[in-house]
């Protein structure tokens, strides 16, 4: 598609529009899920279903007042949410959704999503620092830490497909797992690579995407028994709603990028399947994988800092780091 | 070595097990009672305040004994009647319950030989004033009938 002016505006309204009603929805989604599991119904007096509970949540926290607290430092504390916003947007440009709808196909198009990605982590350090709360600042330590930790095997996971596709480009790596099931790179023995361990390297990614959108189990920024709401304790009104938003926006960019890298993108599962359009079996998938999320949310006590760090820098790196060399050998011998 | 492979495996194997059980609990239907929308109904012997039991035309079968308000241990009950003419035996006409000082011992009940009073199946006794606790209960009695 061509850069023209109108083209962007147009990507980057549908880009907010998308992730506005998916954040917005999804809390929704959320609400009735935990309700569910906990044999309740869960929001359901505002509208059909509760189904006008996110716009009168939505319009509640925007007739809010703005509080900035005394003593904090204003520019970080106003930056922080839009900068915990922002790149969860932009990374929208470069998601393919099917092989046409795409704002952008950029050839580095997963190296810019784990960039923008990184940003999030300012943000949060940005936001408990600026808050002038000790509370705070303990969250934005161990959020940080926590980036750091995971980033690491996630980026190793992702080199391992990129070593079997040869691109960082999310369409070609796509096309590369076109064909069915067994081809997709989270099915063990894959044809043309054989590796029994990309079942393990797709876990890893999807526990890392969990820990980097800081969801529970490992919400350890924001735990409501220990630290009030942590980093976003001295948020208010749109302040808190931008981070509420960025949050959902992570997760579905989370679970695009565990659907593009390993379950093939908008490819259908079996190839007499194929008469239905890719955007379906895309929007399915992600769906599948935010609703496995929540499930989970509502499944598992959040684990300790030091169980947390644990996890990642004992058992995922080095799994991730096997797999990436079982990866390139087998590339070369097969 | 194998110590450290058999603790990933049984720890996603509990993760598994963790996720079935919230399944399981997600397809059964809810257990919550929509309380303004849906009431429960109260068991047969909850105690709630008392209240006077009528005949089969609705008068209460008090005679005025005053054995409950003597048995009231705070005394929150008072109760006035009088004979009228050509009858043998006094008619109620008020019983006031104070359910300020009330505690629900249900001495009064215990007390009363006529069948006269019982225990209401009231709950919903939330009141920003004091003057709402201070029940007529004839005039329930009333009420119930009409």
């Amino acid at each position: 598609m061509e850069l023209t002016l109108l083209n962007v505006v147009i990507a980057v309204t549908i880009a907010i529009g998308f992730a506005a009603l998916n954040a917005a929805y999804l809390v929704w989604a959320e609400r009735r899920g935990a309700g569910r599991i906990q044999n309740r119904p869960g929001p359901n007096i505002n509208g059909p279903l509760g189904l006008l509970q996110p716009p009168l949540d939505g319009i509640k926290l925007m007739a809010k007042q703005l509080i900035i607290p005394g003593g904090a430092d204003k520019a970080l504390f106003i930056a922080a949410p839009v900068l915990a916003m922002a790149p969860a947007i932009v990374s929208f440009v470069t998601l393919p959704f099917s092989d046409t709808i795409i704002a952008h196909n950029l050839n580095i198009g997963v190296l810019a999503i784990f960039a923008f990605a990184s940003l999030g982590g300012i943000s949060l350090l940005f936001a408990g620092w600026s808050s002038r709360n000790k509370y705070a600042v303990m969250s934005s330590v161990r959020a940080v830490s926590q980036a750091i930790a995971y980033e690491i095997p996630m980026l190793v996971t992702v080199i391992t497909v990129v070593l079997i596709t040869g691109t960082m480009n999310l369409m070609e790596i796509v096309e590369a797992q076109k064909g069915g099931i067994w081809n997709w790179y989270f099915f063990p023995f894959t044809s043309g690579l054989y590796n029994p361990l990309m079942t393990m390297s797709f876990l890893i990614f999807f526990i890392c995407a969990l820990a980097e959108t800081n969801r529970a189990p490992f919400d350890l920024g924001e735990a409501e028994s220990e630290l009030v709401a942590g980093f976003h304790t001295e948020y208010g009104s749109m302040g808190f709603g931008l981070f509420f938003m960025g949050e959902y926006a992570n997760i579905v960019i989370g679970s695009c990028l565990t659907t593009l890298l390993f379950l093939g993108g908008w490819d259908a599962p079996l190839p007499v399947l194929s008469f239905i359009p890719g955007v379906v079996w895309f929007l399915i998938k992600i769906y599948l994988i935010i609703a496995t999320i929540i499930w989970i949310r509502w499944t598992f006590p959040r684990t300790t800092i030091y169980g947390l760090l644990n996890l990642s820098w004992k058992i995922l790196i080095p799994l991730s780091l096997f797999n990436l060399l079982l990866t390139a050998g087998l590339l070369k011998v097969v | 070595m194998v110590t450290y492979f058999s603790e990933i495996i049984s720890g996603l194997w509990s993760l598994v097990l963790g996720l079935s059980v919230t399944f399981v609990e997600f397809i059964r239907p809810n257990v919550t009672v929509q309380y303004p929308y849906e009431k429960l109904e109260m068991p047969e012997r909850f105690r709630g305040h008392i209240q006077l039991i009528g005949d089969e035309e609705g008068r209460p079968n008090c005679i005025v004994c005053m054995m409950c308000q003597r048995a009231c241990p705070s005394g929150c009950i008072s109760l006035s009647g009088k004979k009228e003419e050509g009858q043998k035996k006094k008619t109620l006409n008020s019983y006031i319950l104070d359910f300020t000082t009330c505690s629900l011992c249900g001495s009064c009940v215990e007390s009363c030989n006529f069948n006269a009073l019982e225990y209401s199946k009231e709950y919903n006794l939330a009141s920003t004033r004091k003057e709402d606790f201070i029940i007529d209960l004839l005039k329930r009695l009333e009420e119930q009938n009409s």
